[in-house]
């Protein structure tokens, strides 16, 4: 299925789960937080969580930055 | 009879209170624009910063992550983050930000509000900030709010429940100094939650002056990071920041036209 990720066109296969998902990126070990069509997926449902095609998948992390 | 030993931190008897939360320092300090986290960190530790903020961006997806982690560096149970919403330019964005902040920081809800009207400026869009800070509030966040030096904007954040109001004292990065002292010393007559100048301090000077109109702290990220030597100018403003706030509370003597003399008149030889 087709999907974005942070952006990008990305193809998943069918079924795929964002604790799947999150272990392909590489980013298992991460402190991160994900946003599906702009509501918020929490990590304690990440194992459980389906993607569906069309879906626009943004994954984040804190970074410096900030004030003045 | 047993003595029980207590290890604490350290007290001051001036506690910075933001949202019934005590905190030693007076400076909060931004994260970004360093060379490296290694400069970040020691800039942050000279500061003597507790709460740092942080801007919530994209992984890098399919690059190597093995960059060294600002949360690393800067361990949150040591640090209060403070996440920010730097770069957007409508509520929903500012709204949306925070949320995932929340997710990211495990339910810490703590957040600095800012929401751009423009790049050339980067002044408040003030009627998103009010919309933002109204989501966020009923949302259940706890709002630190960006505003322009304007004593009605700054009231309105206040009584809308936000727990504290951070005017600019000039333009993001500029430099410029407290280029309207009478604005934010009405905001801070006006308030009775912690007003903090955000925004436009350029060096430490200007940080002691935004404390001796009786401000409650400075937040800073440039005039730290975008200095020749950032770990000596984040010393500089530890000791402005101090300075200025003892100045305050000592009282500083009326402004006269002419002089008065420090030594006695009588008991003259001459």
């Amino acid at each position: 299925m087709d999907l974005i990720i942070n952006g990008k066109p990305e193809q998943l296969p069918d079924g795929t789960t964002a604790a799947q998902l999150i272990e392909q990126l590489g980013l298992a070990d991460q402190r991160l937080a994900m946003e599906v069509n702009r509501e918020i997926v929490p990590r304690s449902a990440f194992t459980s969580y389906t993607f569906k095609s069309g879906d626009q998948i943004e994954i984040v992390r804190a970074i410096g930055g900030g004030a003045h | 009879m047993s003595t029980v030993m207590k290890t604490a931190t350290p007290r001051t008897a001036d506690p910075l209170l933001i949202d019934g939360v005590e905190y030693q320092s007076r400076l909060l300090v931004g994260t970004g624009k360093y060379k490296d986290m290694e400069e970040t960190r020691l800039a942050i530790e000279a500061s003597g910063a507790e709460i740092i903020t942080v801007a919530i961006r994209r992984t890098n997806i399919g690059q190597k992550a093995d960059e060294p982690n600002l949360l690393d560096v800067l361990p949150p149970d040591r640090y209060t983050y403070l996440p920010n919403t730097a770069g957007c330019y409508s509520a929903e964005d500012a709204v949306r930000t925070c949320r995932l902040a929340r997710e990211l920081l495990d339910g810490h809800n703590l957040v600095k509000l800012e929401v751009l009207g423009d790049e050339k400026t980067l002044f408040p869009d003030i009627t998103q900030t009010l919309s933002a800070a109204e989501t966020l509030i009923a949302d259940g966040f706890r709002v630190m709010v960006y505003t322009n030096d304007d004593p009605i904007i700054a009231r309105r954040l206040e009584e809308m429940g936000c727990v504290a109001v951070m005017p600019l004292a000039a333009p993001i990065g500029s430099g410029l100094g407290i280029r309207n002292p009478y604005n934010i010393l009405t905001i801070v007559e006006n308030a009775t939650v912690p007003i903090l100048v955000d925004a436009g301090v350029g060096c430490a000077s200007d940080a002691a002056i935004a404390m001796e109109l009786g401000c409650d702290g400075v937040l800073m990220n440039t005039a730290i990071a975008g200095a020749r030597n950032p770990v000596l100018m984040a010393s500089a403003m530890k000791k402005a920041i101090e300075a200025g706030r003892e100045s305050f509370l000592a009282g500083r003597i009326p402004r006269k036209r002419f002089a008065s003399a420090s030594s006695p008149v009588d008991g003259t030889f001459f």
